[in-house]
């Protein structure tokens, strides 16, 4: 099995209010020494060896998984996962 | 006239609806669960707000990819009347039948309240009762009802007169105070407030009615000879 670790993240430029009280809340806790904070999803998928998995996951991304008006991808391809 | 009401697991605003079209203006309607539903035979498709799917991955998105939303594309291609209101919104977002996306409110606060609203076009099949920069006011109630979209599409949304409604206060950070957008052929409408929840007087406010209104008398026009 493969394993896709996939990272969704708003785009540059988006808004990002909850990024924003994240930051917030870690000044009051004192690090006043982060200057941004974004928030984002990270997924795992587990999928089968002859999967087309880059094909598919680009599919899977803009199909449902992102979406490609507010954010962007990546993802790590792991082989040999066992079950 | 004969409205289809679309439910989906968690929407809640389903009844709302049926009783703006149904009670409130006396027209025909059904309550159709998305899984078994044959759409062809409706005249207006009236998607309600809710938590469909309980709002994973992003409000919407789940309904978006449902089976029935190949029949509700077919439906908005045939110019059949779509609303789409508040959770019913982002699913019209999310099936790409409306553009842009929604993003937490601003403040990251759920809202529900009630909120002055523009206007913007009375041109439109839904809001033809309306007069031009009628000043309404409907609830809202959302958490994510920040709507974005790039510079080039806001562009388009106003170069094509496609923005409808507008907030008199933005609550939730929206580009260009907008609360309802009508697609490129104005026949499929989405908005963040409720209408459906401002059918009667003794609701707070009927302003929603001429919405609901607006629909069956274009349909009958169009329609019903001698109408």
């Amino acid at each position: 099995m493969k394993k896709i670790n996939l990272y969704i993240t708003l785009k540059q430029g988006v808004l990002d209010p909850q990024g924003k009280a994240v930051q917030e809340s870690l000044h009051t806790l004192g690090y006043t020494a982060v200057k941004q904070a974004r928030v984002g999803k990270y997924m795992e998928l587990i999928v089968e060896d002859d999967a087309n998995v880059e094909q598919q996951i680009e599919e899977m991304c803009t199909k449902l998984l992102a979406n490609p008006v507010i954010e962007d991808y990546t993802y790590i391809v792991e082989e040999g996962i066992v079950q | 006239m004969k409205f289809a009401v679309v439910v989906f697991p968690g929407s809640n605003c389903d009844r709302d609806m049926y009783y703006a079209v149904k009670d409130a203006l006396g027209e025909e309607a059904d309550f159709v669960w998305y899984q078994d539903a044959n759409l062809a035979n409706y005249d207006a498709i009236l998607l309600p707000g809710g938590f469909s799917y309980g709002d994973y991955l992003r409000s919407g998105a789940i309904a978006s990819t449902s089976h029935i939303m190949d029949q509700i594309k077919t439906e908005a291609s045939n110019g059949t009347p779509i609303l789409g209101v508040c959770n019913g919104f982002q699913v019209l977002l999310e099936a790409q039948l409306l553009p842009g996306a929604m993003l937490r409110n601003e403040r990251l606060k759920f809202m529900c309240h009630q909120e002055g609203l523009i206007v913007q076009n009375n041109q439109t099949l839904f809001t033809s009762e309306y007069a031009a920069l009628e000043t309404i006011t409907l609830p809202i109630a959302h958490g994510e009802g920040n709507y974005f979209c790039d510079d080039t599409t806001y562009q388009q949304l106003q170069s094509n007169n496609q923005i409808v409604f507008t907030y008199e206060n933005n609550p939730n950070g929206s580009i260009g105070d907008i609360a309802g957008i009508v697609n490129k052929d104005g026949n499929v409408l989405g908005m963040m407030p409720h209408p459906e929840r401002a059918s009667d007087a003794i609701l707070g406010s009927d302003d929603g009615i001429k919405l609901f209104q607006s629909i069956v008398n274009n349909w009958r026009e169009t329609y019903v000879a001698g109408a």
